[in-house]
């Protein structure tokens, strides 16, 4: 399997909160992902009613689940590849987890050498809507990966190539 | 740079992240930047890399670690401009 489908593959969401169908593209200074929001959404029936619009959380967590969390799995496995030397570790035991907890909080961590993704910090300005139904691109660029914190600066584009978000977020990836 | 000096700089750097004014206002070097400042943990990271642009030093990673009191940063970088001169 591939490098990039692997890192898809350990992320520890699934439906309906899983927010990446495919990542095109990783490297030590970003990566580019993609998602289509389908018209099914659980969040399209109250956000809004009659009116269906993706929440700018939803669209913050995108950024977040391809930007923060894909390129948080290659930079930890690199790590790992640069210590050990082995092509394994990429495919070990991983676990990441991001989202609206506290910056201390680590969860799915209780067994040993697993890693914790938590969401700690996001700035996003929302420009353009995105309704139920489209593709959008996810491009991150690292600000910095040090003692355990990756920040990063993302930008979300719709199909026609209108940026609809962008910001800068931030994680920290915990090793128990 | 004396320690007096440092530690007005490094006021300056950890102000935009302190939650808790009433300590900031009491520092000591003492203050745990964590525990009283209430300066979040992710938060840490940044004054790390804001102490390492504003001082012109590298904080290695096992140092930084150790950086939780006022006191223990000021002495950190205190060592590490005495390394560069």
């Amino acid at each position: 399997m591939s490098l990039l489908k692997t890192i898809v593959q350990q992320l520890p969401y699934a439906h309906p909160f899983l927010f990446v169908d495919e990542l095109t593209h990783v490297d030590e200074q970003g990566c580019k992902g993609f998602y289509t929001f389908k018209k099914d959404e659980y969040f399209y029936q109250g956000h809004f009613e009659n009116h269906p619009v993706t929440p700018g959380v939803i669209l913050t967590e995108c950024m977040a689940q391809i930007g923060l969390v894909c390129l948080g799995i290659y930079l930890v496995g690199s790590d790992k590849l640069k210590v050990k030397g082995s092509v394994a570790h990429l495919k070990s035991t991983d676990v990441s987890q991001s989202g609206p907890a506290p910056s201390r909080t680590v969860s799915k961590a209780e067994n040993e050498g697993q890693t914790a993704f938590v969401f700690s910090e996001s700035n996003v300005l929302f420009e353009k809507a995105v309704y139920p139904g489209e593709k959008v691109k996810v491009i991150s660029t690292k600000k910095y990966w040090r003692l355990g914190k990756l920040k990063c600066r993302v930008e979300m584009y719709n199909e026609a190539g209108e940026r609809v978000c962008s910001g800068e977020l931030s994680g920290i990836i915990t090793k128990s | 740079m004396t320690r007096s000096e440092i530690e007005a700089q490094l006021k300056t750097i950890i102000k935009p992240y302190v939650q808790n004014e009433e300590a900031f206002e009491n520092l000591s070097p003492e203050t745990d930047m964590l525990q009283d400042l209430q300066i979040n943990s992710a938060h840490l990271v940044d004054i790390i890399l804001d102490m390492e642009e504003h001082f012109d030093i590298e904080i290695d990673d096992e140092t930084a670690e150790k950086m939780l009191t006022v006191g223990e940063a000021i002495t950190a970088t205190e060592n590490l401009l005495d390394k560069k001169d």
